[in-house]
Parts: C-alpha cells; sequence; structure tokens
C-alpha cells in the first residue's frame, strides 16, 4: 500500500494532466465516481448521510486490523467522484494516519475553483466524517487496550 | 426561428448593449445566462441611477425641509407613482414599498391574516408555490388553528380550475397562489381563480413574482386583493419589492412593523399610525434601491410588455422544440401556457452535474428544487435543471445551450 502522500501526489499529478480545463476535470471527476463501487443499498440510511452536502452522501466505515476502511455513495456522479478521491487515499489507513493527513491536494489541485464554493463545503464535511470515524475508532481501540 | 424573430419588433442586440453584465466571458466562453426567474440581470440605467443617487443627492426621505431630501423624496415618490401605472393600480397610495415578494407576502399574513383568520379558517394555495407563499400562511395557520389547503398539480403542471372550486366553502377566507410558477413556469388562470374566490367573500393575494417582468399585469382588471412581487426580477435593483393591496383592506389593516415613518404621534401612552402607504413603511427604506427600480419599469415600459411577451414566448416555443429533440432530457412542467422557464431532467446525470457541466462552457442555470420541495416530490425528484428566459437572451444562446447539452449526453453514454 502506498503512503498516503505517495497517493495525494498520484493524484496532483493526474489532475495537472487536465490543466486548467474547467470541463474535462469535471468530465474526470465524473469518471471517476462512475467507477466506486456501489454501495449495499441496506447502508443508504439517514444515519449514513453526511450532514452539510447539498447532494446525499452516504458514508459508513469498517475497522478491520487496526485500519478503517471506506464506503461511501451519492446520488450525483460528481459527488461520488470527490469521495473516491478521498476513499482512495484514507481507506486502508490507520485511524491516526487518517487523524494526521494534511490533505494538501485539494488546495493544489484547485479543488474549491473545480467545484465552487457550496460543493467545497461538502467535501469539507465529508472529510471531516471521515475523521470521525477515525476519531471514534482509536478511542475504541485505546479502551480495548 | 427567422419567423419568430420577425414577430417581435425588439432590437436584442441593442438591449443586450444596456447589459454591461452580459458583455464577458465566462470559464472561457461568452456568458449565456439562463437563471432570469432566479434574478434578472440591470440595464446601465439602473446601475447608473444607483450611482447618481449616492454621488448627487443622497439624503433621508420624506419631513426633510433642505434640497436634498426634497430630491430624494421626489425622487422615491415618482417609483410609486410609475408602479402605480405599472400594475394599474387606482390609488398610488395601494403601493407599499417592501424588501420583496417573501416579505410582501408575510406582511399579508402578519397583519390580515392574524387580523381575520379564526380557528377552523381555511386558506388555500396551489401545489405550484414557492416556499414563500407556502410557509408564511402554515406559520399563520399553526398560531391560529386554521387550515391550509392545497389545489393539486397535474402531471402536466397545472392546476383545474374544477379542484380549486372544489376547495373553496365558506370557510375559506384567503386564497394565495402564484400569477406564474418559478420553477415549471405554468400560467395559473388567476382570473378565474379570483372571481371564484370573491363569490364566497375570500381575498385573493397573488404572488406576481414571476409575471411583473413577462405578462401584462393590471390589478384593477384582475381585480386581486393584493399583489406581491420583487424588483431584482424585473431588471431592478435587488432589496426592494412591492405589495399592492386595495385601499379599503391596507386602511383596515394593523402596521406590520413599528417605527419611524410610520406614525402620526407618539406620546408614551398611545401612538396614532400614520396613513398609508406610510403605516407599512417602518423606518428608512431602501431609498437608493427604489429610486432605481423606477429606471427598471421605465425599461420595460420601453419595450412594452406585448413585444416582450411575443418575444419570450418564441424563445420558449423554440427552446421547448430543440430540448424535446435530445434523447436524454426530459421536460418537467408541459402546460399550455407558460412564462420563459424550461424545467428539465436529464437521464443518467444529477440535475447539480449538469448544472457544473454547463456551467463549465459559461452557461448559468439553476438546479435544485427551485424553493418548491413539495412540488418536486409530486414529480418524484429530488430537483430539476431549469432555464429561464428574460428579453435579452437570444435564439443564438439556445443553440449554444442546445449544443453544450448534446456534447454533454454524448459524453456520458
Amino acid at each position: 500500500m502506498n503512503s498516503v502522500e505517495e497517493i495525494q501526489q498520484d493524484i496532483i499529478e493526474e489532475f495537472e494532466f487536465l490543466a486548467d480545463d474547467r470541463e474535462s476535470t469535471i468530465f474526470y471527476i465524473m469518471e471517476l465516481g462512475q467507477k466506486l463501487p456501489a454501495m449495499d443499498e441496506s447502508l443508504k440510511t439517514e444515519e449514513n448521510i453526511i450532514k452539510g452536502c447539498q447532494s446525499k452522501v452516504w458514508l459508513t466505515s469498517d475497522y478491520k486490523d487496526g485500519k478503517v476502511y471506506f464506503t461511501a455513495d451519492s446520488n450525483t456522479d460528481i459527488t461520488k467522484g470527490l469521495i473516491s478521491l478521498l476513499i482512495r487515499i484514507l481507506s486502508g489507513q490507520t485511524p491516526d494516519t487518517i487523524l494526521n493527513t494534511e490533505l494538501n491536494f485539494v488546495e493544489k489541485i484547485g479543488m474549491s475553483q473545480v467545484i465552487g464554493s457550496q460543493r467545497s463545503n461538502g467535501f469539507n464535511a465529508m472529510i471531516k466524517q471521515m475523521k470521525l470515524y477515525a476519531l471514534g475508532y482509536r478511542a475504541k481501540a485505546q479502551v480495548n487496550k | 426561428m427567422e419567423a419568430a424573430i420577425k414577430q417581435s419588433s425588439l432590437d436584442i442586440a441593442a438591449i443586450r448593449a444596456q447589459f454591461p453584465v452580459l458583455k464577458q466571458e465566462v470559464n472561457g466562453y461568452p456568458l449565456t445566462y439562463f437563471d432570469n426567474a432566479a434574478t434578472s440581470q440591470k440595464p446601465l440605467r439602473v446601475i447608473e441611477a444607483l450611482n447618481q443617487y449616492y454621488s448627487a443627492y443622497n439624503s433621508n426621505i420624506h419631513r426633510g425641509v433642505h434640497t436634498l431630501a426634497e430630491k430624494a423624496t421626489n425622487a422615491y415618490e415618482a417609483t410609486r407613482n410609475s408602479l402605480q401605472k405599472f400594475i394599474n393600480a387606482n390609488e398610488k397610495e395601494e403601493i407599499i414599498f417592501t424588501k420583496g415578494t417573501s416579505e410582501s407576502i408575510n406582511l399579508v399574513a402578519a397583519t390580515y391574516g392574524r387580523q381575520n383568520i379564526s380557528e377552523g379558517d381555511e386558506i388555500i394555495i396551489t401545489g405550484l408555490e414557492h416556499h414563500s407563499n407556502i410557509v408564511p400562511w402554515q406559520m399563520l395557520c399553526e398560531e391560529k388553528g386554521a387550515i391550509l389547503k392545497v389545489v393539486p398539480v397535474s402531471n402536466q403542471g397545472e392546476i383545474n380550475l374544477d379542484d380549486f372550486k372544489a376547495l373553496l366553502s365558506d370557510k375559506t377566507k384567503i386564497v394565495s397562489v402564484a400569477f406564474a410558477s418559478n420553477a415549471l413556469g405554468t400560467i395559473n388562470p388567476v382570473k378565474q381563480i379570483i372571481e371564484a374566490a370573491h363569490k364566497i367573500g375570500a381575498v385573493v393575494l397573488l404572488d406576481a413574482a414571476q409575471a411583473v417582468a413577462h405578462l401584462e399585469v393590471d390589478v384593477q382588471a384582475l381585480d386581486c386583493d393584493f399583489l406581491a412581487a420583487s424588483a431584482h426580477k424585473m431588471y431592478g435593483p435587488t432589496g426592494v419589492g412591492f405589495l399592492y393591496g386595495k385601499r379599503h383592506l391596507l386602511e383596515q389593516m394593523p402596521p406590520y412593523q413599528g417605527g419611524g415613518e410610520m406614525i402620526k404621534e407618539v406620546t408614551f401612552e398611545k401612538t396614532t399610525y400614520n396613513d398609508i402607504p406610510f403605516k407599512f413603511e417602518a423606518g428608512t427604506p431602501n431609498i437608493a434601491d427604489i429610486i432605481a427600480f423606477s429606471e427598471a419599469i421605465g425599461f420595460i415600459n420601453e419595450l412594452g410588455k406585448e413585444n416582450i411577451r411575443v418575444y419570450e414566448d418564441a424563445l420558449l416555443d423554440y427552446a421547448t422544440q430543440k430540448l424535446t429533440a435530445i434523447d436524454k432530457v426530459k421536460l418537467i412542467g408541459t402546460a399550455q401556457h407558460k412564462v420563459g422557464v424550461l424545467s428539465f431532467i436529464f437521464e443518467g446525470m444529477h440535475p447539480f452535474d449538469v448544472g457544473m457541466m454547463l456551467d463549465a462552457r459559461g452557461i448559468a442555470v439553476r438546479t435544485g428544487h427551485h424553493c418548491t420541495m413539495p412540488l418536486m416530490e409530486q414529480f418524484g425528484l429530488e430537483g430539476t435543471i431549469r432555464a429561464s428566459f428574460a428579453v435579452y437572451n437570444t435564439f443564438e444562446e439556445i443553440d449554444t445551450f442546445v449544443a453544450s447539452l448534446t456534447k454533454i449526453a454524448n459524453r456520458i453514454k
């Protein structure tokens, strides 16, 4: 498994390739969304909806062998694409890594200019929710020690 | 298309030249502004009126003896006169300045509504309403124990007069309906609604936010009791709107807010209220924007409502025809009578995503529920993509729009 830094660097390079073409960038994000494995319908509960996103985003997580695995879905492909980027970086990492990772790719690829302020707020809500899951697992692991 | 242009006597290029905001590129493409139902752009004469007011005669209005106050007061009251003529009100005192349509409706609900609605009374709205014409009445019903009745909407996005009449009873006190729907463009049969409501003694408020810039609005011919609208949807400034009310109703209504301007005399024991319209205009109003509003009315008057309607109808017909030809597009709201609003969904793509793709090509549309969540629910939708037209839009812009949608459709195959 590559480190979070390496994955972020890969993403930055992929987006650099799209240069400043906003349309192509959006299509690329959409395509990433379409590739995200579908989430089991039973997991699309009110409880799993991330608050603060304008479109619907469901996020759940599992904790196995000290690592957190995320599953997510959305009713829009662009949003799915955005969360797939986060899953690519953070899923399969330890709670500590998730909590300590600075997601600097967001700024480097100029995400807020591409997706606009409303979706940026939603994107930040996704990151926050992933970190909250990690925080929960870390606390639980410490109690079980 | 050419036939449609010939029908219109308007010089669209000359009209466009009056709108500085239209002369720009967005994301490398010339701006195509199709979000006019949300807010229209402003012609230079409106922008200059604002500039002129602040540069030359900014002053608080009424009760000032100095020259600037006099000038500002005259300009402010001139807008009231323009509006009176614009909607053919009987008297200028029947025009109350507000922040916009929402405040106008809230004003009526909070004053006339509180005064006249009791437990068990009924208020009728339609399933097409904007949240602004739902929530104030819900609040009133909750406070008074009254009942909100909703006229159903057909799959075409129309209301049926018989359905409306079936809801009328001696309990009906207020009917509040949209002149034209912001989400679907449907023009409601308001004249017949008003006639039927009056027969059983109910008063009728028209939410004319989507009508004033596009349709002939004559409050005396319609015989509506109240009419609410916003300046910013009719080429005027934001933060300004008006309420029309029949004199005898406005006079019997209690004030909406307390403060300066709305009083005749104040002692610590008792306050007597000013006459209409000032009774409802507490505090220093939005003087600058109200003065500039007059220029927006002038702009519409110069073009002529009939000319505007003919041209916008041609735009709507052209766009409807072109959009229907795209496989993945499904129009939502196909009423027989519509203002220039095209609501649609795009198969296999969420409205937000379509909106973002169009923006990447410089095309501004609105996506989402358009503040009509109950209506969207009826169609089983979370939202639509909405293109809405104004008099400065062109057939070429519709071609660009359709070409972009076709390109997106091909790309997601």
